[in-house]
């Protein structure tokens, strides 16, 4: 049955935004948990966790998230036996890949303190994880926020692949408008503009933290 | 018992061998300063002392502990023996406070208001009691270097190294710094200082020990050394840097 494209359409994509943000939020969470560790195995005074976290960042930016979405959506049920909802698999693909992605992030920032704030607060004695803690961390911290902020725009259209596994997203939601609607270049500038609706904001807020965390102490 | 005692300790960059076999004993409450050209192993020789870098030979004992054993609590040992550096190295998103009271809280569990007044008798000692609540940007060169001594000096350690904690100062702020080292060298703390400051060397130290290619060249009572080198090496160096 085709329909006409109206408000309704577009107040229904709005409502599928949601999910986008949803997920991205998720994904953030999930992501930012395991970048943490990456990033703190990578260094790691430990050569072998470094090798770990160094590993797992290689390893999963070989991999399209595509493919992490296929393997988790279609591939545990096979090999596992596990049914997953489209929800539980791309939380996780988001999570795996984000992590890797945040966590080369961070690992620069940690780097990008000088080596003699390591050797200095080791010099007091300061234990690896009070020195990661109170010395190093909230000095990379600033660095940080503008690449994360950035990441996260890019979070944000990539959770469009999700589409793919049947989880209804903003993208997937125009697929479905499309289908019903048969007006494709106009459900596309839609789901585009709201996209872009939702990373311009962030986009220019990491360029303004870039400029503030650049002069102040 | 000697404080420290170096026997025969080996320290190599790759090929490069920067400490070739140095041997040396410290005993309570002295003050020896090191002399030498950059890349004599000074600063390494000091470096390794607290185990800020590892040793491929000999040992390295503090106060019976030896610094290079793989089963030593290296963070307890650091607590008890303070290193000040060239580039103050002070905590730059902490305030002077924080930068003095971090580790006895952290490490040795001291209440605020106890670190508080340890850190403004540490400052006192430095000459810097209306800084606490200075951030280190805001302080001179030569008043971030005292804060770093201050800082050092608060977890009351029973060796303190200093290594070129003058070289990034000017004449005039290097002053300030010499006179709060000679204060705490008057209060009996056991001292090793790398230095280009002969003038203070010569009044200050015990002992002076010229290093050269990795090795300590010379050494004896700082007047009598600096007054007869017996080495070409010696007297080459002391005729560059004294004039």
């Amino acid at each position: 049955m085709i329909r006409e494209f109206s408000l309704v359409d577009i107040y229904y994509l709005l409502l599928a935004a949601r999910w986008t943000l949803a997920l991205t939020g998720l994904a953030f969470l999930g992501g930012g948990l395991v970048g943490l560790l990456i990033a703190v195995l990578r260094v790691s005074p430990v050569a072998p966790l470094r090798a770990l976290g160094a590993g797992y960042i290689s390893i999963v930016q070989g991999i399209p998230l595509l493919a992490w979405l296929f393997v988790f959506f279609f591939g545990l049920p096979i090999l596992a036996g596990v049914r997953v909802s489209p929800w539980i698999a791309a939380m996780v693909a988001f999570s795996i890949y984000a992590g890797a992605f945040l966590g080369d992030i961070w690992r620069g920032c940690l780097q990008a303190i000088p080596r003699q704030q390591w050797e200095a607060s080791a010099s007091l004695g300061l234990s690896f994880a009070d020195q990661l803690r109170y010395i190093i961390v909230p000095q990379a911290v600033r660095v940080a926020i503008p690449p994360t902020v950035g990441f996260l725009v890019q979070l944000i259209k990539n959770t469009s692949l999700a589409a793919v596994i049947g989880f209804v997203e903003l993208t997937r939601e125009g697929q479905l408008t499309n289908s019903t609607t048969y007006r494709p270049f106009t459900v596309y500038i839609v789901v585009a503009a709201i996209y872009f609706a939702m990373c311009f904001p962030l986009t220019q807020w990491s360029r303004s933290l870039e400029r503030t965390l650049r002069v102040s102490r | 018992m000697s404080l420290v005692e170096l026997r025969d300790v080996v320290k190599r960059f790759g090929a490069n061998t920067v400490l070739d076999r140095v041997s040396l004993t410290v005993e309570p409450g002295e003050i020896i300063a090191v002399i030498g050209r950059s890349g004599s192993g000074k600063s390494t020789m000091l470096r390794c002392i607290n185990g800020l870098e590892s040793i491929q030979g000999g040992r390295i004992v503090f106060d019976g502990e030896t610094v290079n054993d793989p089963a030593t609590n290296l963070r307890k040992l650091r607590q008890r023996v303070g290193i000040v550096f060239q580039s103050y190295n002070l905590f730059p998103h902490l305030s002077v406070e924080r930068n003095i009271t971090l580790a006895p809280r952290v490490v040795k569990g001291m209440e605020r208001d106890a670190a508080r007044d340890l850190a403004s008798r540490a400052l006192a000692r430095v000459g810097l009691a209306d800084k606490i609540d200075a951030y280190p940007d805001q302080l001179s060169g030569g008043q971030q270097q005292r804060v770093a001594i201050a800082r050092s000096l608060a977890m009351q350690p029973q060796l303190m190294l200093f290594d070129e904690i003058t070289s990034a100062l000017d004449p005039e702020l290097t002053g300030e710094v010499l006179k709060v080292l000679e204060q705490v060298a008057k209060e009996g703390m056991t001292m090793m200082l790398v230095t280009h400051e002969i003038g203070f060397a010569r009044r200050v130290a015990t002992r002076l020990i010229f290093m050269h290619s990795g090795r300590i060249w010379e050494a004896g009572p700082a007047g009598d050394v600096l007054a007869k080198p017996r080495t070409p090496e010696l007297a080459t160096f002391l005729d560059a840097v004294l004039h």
